[in-house]
C-alpha cells in the first residue's frame, strides 16, 4: 500500500487543466506564417523544395492539408516561412487549410460550414469510432494519447468507442489503402445517421507523401461530406481536441 | 573470413559491389544457405529478388552474430515459371521471406509448407488473388468453431485481420491474415524526387519506430555514398533511438496496466510516456522523433540546453518507473494475469527466427546494438537485456529492465558527446550513390532489427529498396504464443508483443 501512495504522489496532478491554452515546446511545428512581401522567385525555390507538394509555386501559400511538418522551408527560407507552435490548426473547410502569405492571425473554424444537428446533438457527448487505412501508427497514438491521463478528453465527453454502431462518427487516419477501402466503407456504413468524418493527419486528408501511390483508394472520402480535418504529421492530441470541440461548439 | 561463395560487408559499411557477389547455381545457394541457418549463430537479415536483365536476381543477407559479418549470397533465375526447392522446408524462419518473393514475382516454391499471401501489394504478380479469398487453414469437426477479428478492431490501432480456430474457450489455431495497412512504400522510395522525399518516407513506415526506421534508411544512404557521419552525429542518433525505446516501452506498459484493469500502473505509465515523448518534442520539434533523423547530418543537432533537459526528465522518469513497474510486477492479480500465458519457447523463437523483444524474452540473445553494432554503439559495450520464460511476464518484466538500461545508456551518451567535437552539420539530400552496388544497413529499434537493403544501377540510381520490420518474423510468435491459450488471453498477448502492422505491411 505504500508503494502505491508513493506512485499517486509522484504522479501529482497530470491533467492538463486548460486544453486551449497549453504551452507546447517551442520547437513543435504548429501554424505558419508566410511573410507578406514573399517574391515569385521565393515562392518558386519553396515549392521546388517542398518534398510534399504543400507549397503553391505561384503563391508561396502552405497547404496544412498537404504540408508534412518537416520543416524544410523554414529552414532553408526562414526570413520567408516560419512555423508558429500554435496548434489550433483543425478547419471545417478544406480550403481553410492553405495558409496565405501575410496571413498570421489564428486559425478559427467557419461556423457556417458545421452542419447544424452537429452542435445540437454532439456538444455534450460524442463517441467516435477510429479507422487506421494505411495509417503509420503515429496518428493512431496520438488519438489514444488524448483521451489519456494528460489530456482526458473524456471530460467532454468525447470518447472513441469500439463499435461503429455505439458511434456518432468515424475518425479516419492514413491516406486509405485499397486493402482498406471496403472495411471503411462498410464502417461508415454500419455507423447510424447522423454521422460525423474527421480526417486526421495529413495522409489521411490528401494521402500526403503517399498521394501519388497506385496502392491508394480514395474515392469513398473524397466522394463524401468532410465535418473535420486535423492536420499534422501526426496531430498533436491538442490539435484534435480543440478541433473537435469547436465544432461541436464546446467553450 | 572471406569466402569465394558469399561477399562479407559490415553494418553500415561500404557497400558491396555487384561484381563482388558470386553468383551461386542454385542447389549451391540452398546448401549454403541453410548449412547456415542450421547453426543458432547465423540467421537471415534478408531475403528479397528483383528483376534484373538475366531474370531474377536472389539476393540473401546472413547475419554472423558471432563475428558481426554480414553475408551477401546469390543466385539467379530466369523468368521460365520453374518452381524452386523451398528453403523453409529446412529453415522454417524463411517461410515470411519466400512467401514475399512469390506473391511480389510468382516464382514458385514447390514444398514450402505455407505459401500464403503476405500483404496483398498492389503490384502483386497475380491480381486474381485477393483478400476476400485468403486462403485459411480450417479445421473440420463439429467441436470447433471459429471467431473472426477485425480487419478494425475495439481499440485504438491499426487494422488487420485475426481468425482463431477454438474448442471451447481455447485456442487451437490462430492465423493471422494482414496488408490492409500496404501503401506501396518501397517502391516509392525508388520513385521518390529526392533525398528529403526519401527521408519524410523512412520516417513514416512505421510511425512509432520513426527514428529506428528513419536511423537504417540515412545510414543506408550514407554507406552507398562512403560517407562516414561525425562522431557527434553518431551519438545524437544512438541518443533519439534510445529515447524512442524508453517511451514506447513505457507507453506498452500502460496498455498491458490496461488491459487486465491494473488502473494505477496504467495511468502512471501514460503520464511517464507523455513526459518522455514531450522530450523528443523538446529537442526535435516533434513527439514520435519525426524530423530529427536524417542523412548526412541533422536539421536539430543536440544543444547543451536539450541534453539537460533529456538528463533532467530521465532521472525522474527513471526513478518513478521503478516504483510503479515493481508495485505492477509483485501485484498477484496483475502476476495472475500475465504469468505463464502466452509463452513462446526457445526452440519456437529460434526456428521461427524471431528477433528483437520476442527473442530476447525467450533466452535468445538477438540485439544488433551488440552484435552488429552501428553509429556510436560499435564504441560502447552493450549487454543485451534477457528474459527466459517468453510469456507475458517475460515480455512486461523485459520492457522494465530495458528501460533502465537505456537510460544509464543514454547518459553514458551524453557524457561522451559534452566530450566530443560538435560537428554535426546541416543534411544532404543530394548524396550521390556508387554505381552498381548494394548496402545494407540494421539497426535495433525497440521491436527488434530494421534492416534496410538497396541497390543501384550504373549511373548510381536507386533500383530497388528492401525494408524489412522485425514484425514482419515476429507476428508469428504472436500466433504460436496463443495456442492452448484462453482466446480472453489474446488481447494480453498481443499487447505484450505490440507488433507493426504497417511495417509489415509497407
Ligand atoms: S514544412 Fe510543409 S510546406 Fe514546408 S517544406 Fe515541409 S512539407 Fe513543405
Amino acid at each position: 500500500m505504500l508503494k502505491e501512495i508513493k506512485i499517486l504522489s509522484d504522479h501529482g496532478k497530470q491533467y492538463v487543466p486548460d486544453l486551449r491554452n497549453q504551452p507546447v515546446s517551442a520547437l513543435f511545428r504548429g501554424r505558419p506564417v508566410i511573410t507578406a512581401d514573399i517574391t515569385a522567385a521565393e515562392a518558386r525555390k519553396a515549392a521546388a523544395l517542398c518534398p510534399a507538394g504543400a507549397i503553391d509555386s505561384s503563391s508561396g501559400a502552405v497547404d496544412l492539408g498537404r504540408c508534412a511538418f518537416c520543416c524544410e522551408c523554414a529552414l532553408a527560407m526562414p526570413e520567408v516561412y516560419r512555423f508558429t507552435n500554435d496548434y489550433r490548426i483543425s478547419a471545417t473547410r478544406r480550403e481553410d487549410l492553405i495558409i496565405k502569405p501575410g496571413q498570421s492571425e489564428p486559425l478559427r473554424i467557419d461556423e457556417s460550414a458545421v452542419r447544424k444537428e452537429v452542435r445540437r446533438l454532439f456538444r455534450r457527448s460524442l463517441k467516435l469510432r477510429q479507422v487506421s487505412a494505411g495509417g503509420d501508427n503515429s496518428c493512431e497514438m496520438e488519438l489514444s494519447a488524448a483521451g489519456n491521463v494528460n489530456f482526458d478528453m473524456g471530460r467532454y465527453g468525447i470518447e472513441f468507442v469500439a463499435s461503429p454502431r455505439h458511434a456518432d462518427g468515424i475518425v479516419i487516419t492514413g491516406p486509405v489503402s485499397e486493402n482498406m477501402s471496403a472495411a471503411l466503407e462498410i464502417c461508415y456504413e454500419a455507423t447510424p445517421a447522423p454521422r460525423l468524418i474527421i480526417l486526421v493527419g495529413t495522409d489521411a486528408i490528401s494521402g500526403g507523401l503517399f498521394a501519388g501511390s497506385p496502392a491508394i483508394k480514395r474515392d469513398f472520402i473524397e466522394s463524401q461530406h468532410i465535418d473535420l480535418y486535423v492536420p499534422g504529421n501526426p496531430a498533436h492530441p491538442l490539435t484534435f481536441i480543440n478541433g473537435v470541440m469547436d465544432l461541436t461548439g464546446r467553450k | 573470413m572471406s569466402s569465394n561463395r558469399y561477399k562479407v560487408v559490415r553494418n553500415g559499411s561500404s557497400p558491396a559491389g555487384f561484381s563482388e557477389i558470386p553468383v551461386l547455381g542454385y542447389e549451391l545457394f540452398h546448401e549454403e544457405v541453410t548449412s547456415m541457418l542450421a547453426d543458432e549463430r547465423y540467421h537471415c537479415l534478408n531475403y528479397s529478388c528483383f528483376r534484373s536483365g538475366e531474370g531474377f536476381r536472389f539476393i540473401c543477407v546472413i547475419a554472423d552474430d558471432g563475428s558481426g559479418e554480414i553475408r551477401i549470397l546469390s543466385h539467379i533465375k530466369k523468368d521460365d515459371g520453374t518452381p524452386l526447392r523451398s528453403l523453409t522446408a529446412s529453415c522454417y524462419a524463411m517461410h515470411i521471406f519466400e512467401r514475399e518473393i512469390y506473391e511480389n514475382h510468382g516464382v514458385l516454391f514447390d514444398d514450402h509448407p505455407w505459401l500464403k499471401p503476405v500483404r496483398y501489394p498492389h503490384d502483386r504478380a497475380d491480381r486474381l488473388s485477393v483478400m476476400d479469398n485468403y486462403p485459411f487453414y480450417e479445421m473440420d469437426s463439429e467441436e470447433l468453431h471459429e471467431v473472426g477479428v477485425g480487419p478494425i478492431h475495439a481499440g485504438v490501432i491499426e487494422p488487420g485481420h485475426f481468425r482463431f480456430i477454438c474448442n471451447g474457450e481455447r485456442v487451437l489455431h490462430l492465423e493471422i491474415q494482414l496488408g490492409y495497412q500496404h501503401r506501396g512504400i518501397e517502391k516509392l522510395f525508388v520513385s521518390a524526387g529526392d533525398g528529403l522525399h526519401r527521408a519524410l518516407l523512412s520516417e513514416n513506415i512505421a510511425g512509432d519506430s520513426a527514428v529506428a526506421h528513419g536511423l537504417a534508411h540515412a545510414q543506408l544512404l550514407e554507406s552507398l555514398a562512403g560517407l562516414e557521419p561525425p562522431v557527434s552525429l553518431q551519438i545524437e542518433r544512438c541518443i533519439a533511438l534510445e529515447l524512442e525505446r524508453i517511451g514506447v516501452h513505457i507507453g506498452d506498459t500502460a496498455a498491458l496496466c490496461g488491459d487486465v484493469a491494473y488502473q494505477l500502473g496504467q495511468v502512471a505509465c501514460e503520464a511517464l510516456r507523455t513526459m518522455v515523448i514531450n522530450t523528443t518534442q523538446f529537442w526535435c520539434g516533434n513527439r514520435f522523433g519525426k524530423g530529427l533523423i536524417r542523412p548526412g547530418g541533422s536539421n536539430f543537432p543536440l544543444t547543451e540546453e536539450s541534453a539537460a533537459e533529456i538528463l533532467r526528465v530521465l532521472e525522474e522518469v527513471d526513478r518513478r518507473y521503478a516504483n510503479v513497474t515493481d508495485c505492477i510486477y509483485s501485484l498477484p492479480s496483475v502476476l495472475g494475469r500475465f504469468e505463464d500465458i502466452g509463452i513462446v519457447t526457445r526452440k519456437q523463437a529460434t526456428s521461427i527466427g524471431a528477433v528483437g523483444m520476442a527473442a530476447r524474452t525467450c533466452g535468445v540473445p538477438r540485439d544488433i546494438r551488440a552484435t552488429h553494432p552501428f553509429q556510436y554503439y560499435r564504441k560502447m559495450e552493450i549487454n543485451p537485456v534477457m528474459q527466459e520464460t517468453g510469456d507475458v511476464l517475460a515480455r512486461g518484466m523485459l520492457r522494465a529492465l530495458e528501460v533502465r538500461e537505456s537510460v544509464k545508456i543514454i547518459r553514458r551518451l551524453i557524457e561522451n558527446w559534452r566530450n566530443c567535437a560538435k560537428e554535426t552539420g546541416r543534411p544532404q539530400y543530394d548524396l550521390r550513390f556508387r554505381p552498381d552496388c548494394l548496402a545494407v544497413s540494421v539497426t535495433e529499434g525497440w521491436r527488434g532489427e530494421i534492416c534496410h537493403v538497396a541497390v543501384t544501377d550504373n549511373d548510381g540510381k536507386l533500383v530497388m529498396y528492401k525494408i524489412k520490420d522485425p514484425s514482419m518474423h515476429n507476428w508469428m510468435a504472436l500466433a504460436l504464443a496463443v495456442r492452448n491459450q484462453e482466446i480472453s488471453d489474446f488481447p494480453v498477448c498481443n499487447k505484450s508483443f505490440n507488433l507493426s502492422y504497417c511495417g509489415n505491411d509497407l
